[in-house]
């Protein structure tokens, strides 16, 4: 508490900041989009803060996510607003499609859940960047807010609630000499299948973690996993992971293309695919 | 009362002789000031071409780094050749980015380039001495913001690129530099 209100008294004042200023992150440093919305990797978020902006401005992102799994297919799309490199805010709408499974499970080809996922996030402490003579992170705290459009189906399925709130801390750091990008977050949450399958009862905490490698300037590769709840009693819920590249083509542009494995998804066994990301922001 | 005049001429060259006497005192004590300024500037010779700074300690440790303990990542980097070549190139490019150029107009570029060079070779673990000012001393009248600091280290990274240093030497060498932002970034 007392380092969150701390770095509250360190933004500074709308009335100081003489001109908002756009840009002055270096390449991939505002991170990529999670298919939550959230700045980060593809599956967690990480600490960094989306956008180009320096302490003096303002940024932002959008981003379309397109992931073909064995049986379905999940397609995000959203923005962020970054503030001073301290705040971010995201909106992020994810369908998941059940495709011809849908037939399959009783629900119709092509049945969709769709979450609406609302995110804020606060840099606490630390330049993951530029604090390279520290083991100190960057450290965030984060809330995302998340709301299924199908109430009735996921209470069927099991979940006592159509919305719920995740809350994570991460702590993402670059170790330039190793060209190594590591990221731990911890996630507080009651979702099941991140949501997609509703809300229960009993919170748990489920730790994240990426690591990526440097290849160039422009292109990051690494894997992620995220450990998951596994709390419905229809169908079994596994950890997720996933490979990835990511390549910064301008500072507005980047793509990443990645593996995803994310195992059993409402009964359906064994789910895995291509996923794809494209994030524009300035 | 015909003595008064004399009494008073005596008392008058008294006070003449006490002014005298103080100003040449004074004008000692400044010589002596002189003098030691002037034996500080011999300390520290004005290299040819360049321009004379304020008097300040030299040391290693105004380098702002600890440096590499061998010189592996010195010969990644090709050598004095190699490191005078990529200063050379960043001075160039740091003169004509729109977002930095503003900057360096008025600074010494001979200067700079020297100590430049002499600081990235010492942090390299080359056979070099850092003789320049600490990186809070030389920024302080700059105000540098962040993203003018995050636009020469993307410069340094091309000129790095140019000299074709290794993507694993070159973020050695922007490790040891980028916690330097504490001393150069002021707002
Ligand atoms: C890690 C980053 C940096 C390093 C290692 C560095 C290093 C140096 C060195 C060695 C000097 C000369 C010191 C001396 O004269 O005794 C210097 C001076 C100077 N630097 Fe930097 N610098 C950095 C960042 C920057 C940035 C971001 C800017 C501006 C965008 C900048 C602008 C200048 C200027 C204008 C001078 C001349 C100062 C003067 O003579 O008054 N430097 N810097």
């Amino acid at each position: 508490m007392a380092m969150v209100s701390a770095s509250l008294l360190m933004v500074p004042s709308l009335s100081h900041a003489q001109q908002i200023e756009t840009g002055g992150k270096l390449l991939l440093t505002r991170g990529i989009s999670t298919f939550e919305g959230s700045g980060g990797g593809g599956l967690t978020p990480w600490a960094l803060i989306t956008g180009n902006e320096t302490n003096r401005g303002i940024g932002g992102s959008a981003h379309y996510t397109h992931v073909m799994l064995s049986d379905y297919q999940l397609r995000t799309y959203g923005a962020a607003a970054g503030f001073y490199d301290r705040f971010e805010l995201s909106y992020t709408r994810q369908d998941f499609d059940t495709q011809d499974i849908g037939t399959a499970l009783g629900l119709g080809e092509g049945y969709t859940f769709s979450v609406d996922v609302v995110g804020a996030k606060v840099r606490l402490a630390g330049n993951a960047v530029l604090d390279q003579d520290t083991w100190m992170p960057q450290v965030a705290l984060g809330v995302q807010y998340k709301k299924s459009n199908r109430g009735d189906l996921v209470a069927a399925l099991g979940a006592t609630n159509d919305e719920g709130v995740d809350v994570y801390v991460s702590a993402t750091k670059l170790i330039l000499s190793q060209s190594l990008l590591v990221n731990a977050t911890l996630r507080y949450t009651k979702a099941h299948q991140t949501g997609i399958l509703g809300f229960g009862d009993k919170a748990s905490l489920q730790p994240e973690f990426s690591v990526g490698y440097l290849v160039t300037k422009r292109l990051l590769v690494g894997a992620e996993y995220r450990f998951k709840p596994n709390k419905l009693a229809f169908a079994k819920e596994d950890d997720w992971m996933d490979i990835f590249a990511a390549y910064a083509i301008n500072p507005y542009a980047t793509v990443t293309l990645a593996y995803g494995m994310v195992g059993d998804v409402a009964t359906i066994a064994n789910q895995k695919g291509l996923y794809a990301t494209v994030q524009l922001g300035f | 009362m015909k003595q008064a005049p004399t009494i008073k001429a005596a008392l008058y060259m008294k006070m003449v002789t006490l002014c005298a006497l103080v100003t040449a005192s004074v004008l000692m004590v400044n010589q002596t000031a002189f003098a030691i300024e002037l034996s500080k500037q011999q300390n520290q010779p004005v290299p040819a071409g360049e321009k004379p700074v304020d008097p300040y300690v030299q040391s290693n440790d105004n380098a702002g780094a600890t440096p590499m303990t061998d010189d592996t990542v010195y010969h990644q980097f090709g050598g004095m050749d190699g490191i005078s070549r990529i200063v050379d190139d960043l001075i160039d490019l740091s003169s004509k980015d729109e977002r930095i150029e503003g900057i360096f107009r008025a600074t010494d570029l001979v200067r700079l380039r020297r100590t430049l060079k002499e600081q990235i070779c010492y942090i390299l673990g080359g056979p070099c001495d850092y003789t320049g000012r600490d990186m809070k001393e030389s920024h302080k009248t700059h105000g540098i913001t962040m993203m003018e600091y995050n636009a020469l280290i993307e410069l340094l990274q091309v000129a790095m690129e140019k000299e074709g240093v290794a993507f694993r030497a070159q973020n050695k060498l922007l490790a040891k530099l980028a916690p330097m932002y504490r001393d150069i970034v002021l707002r």
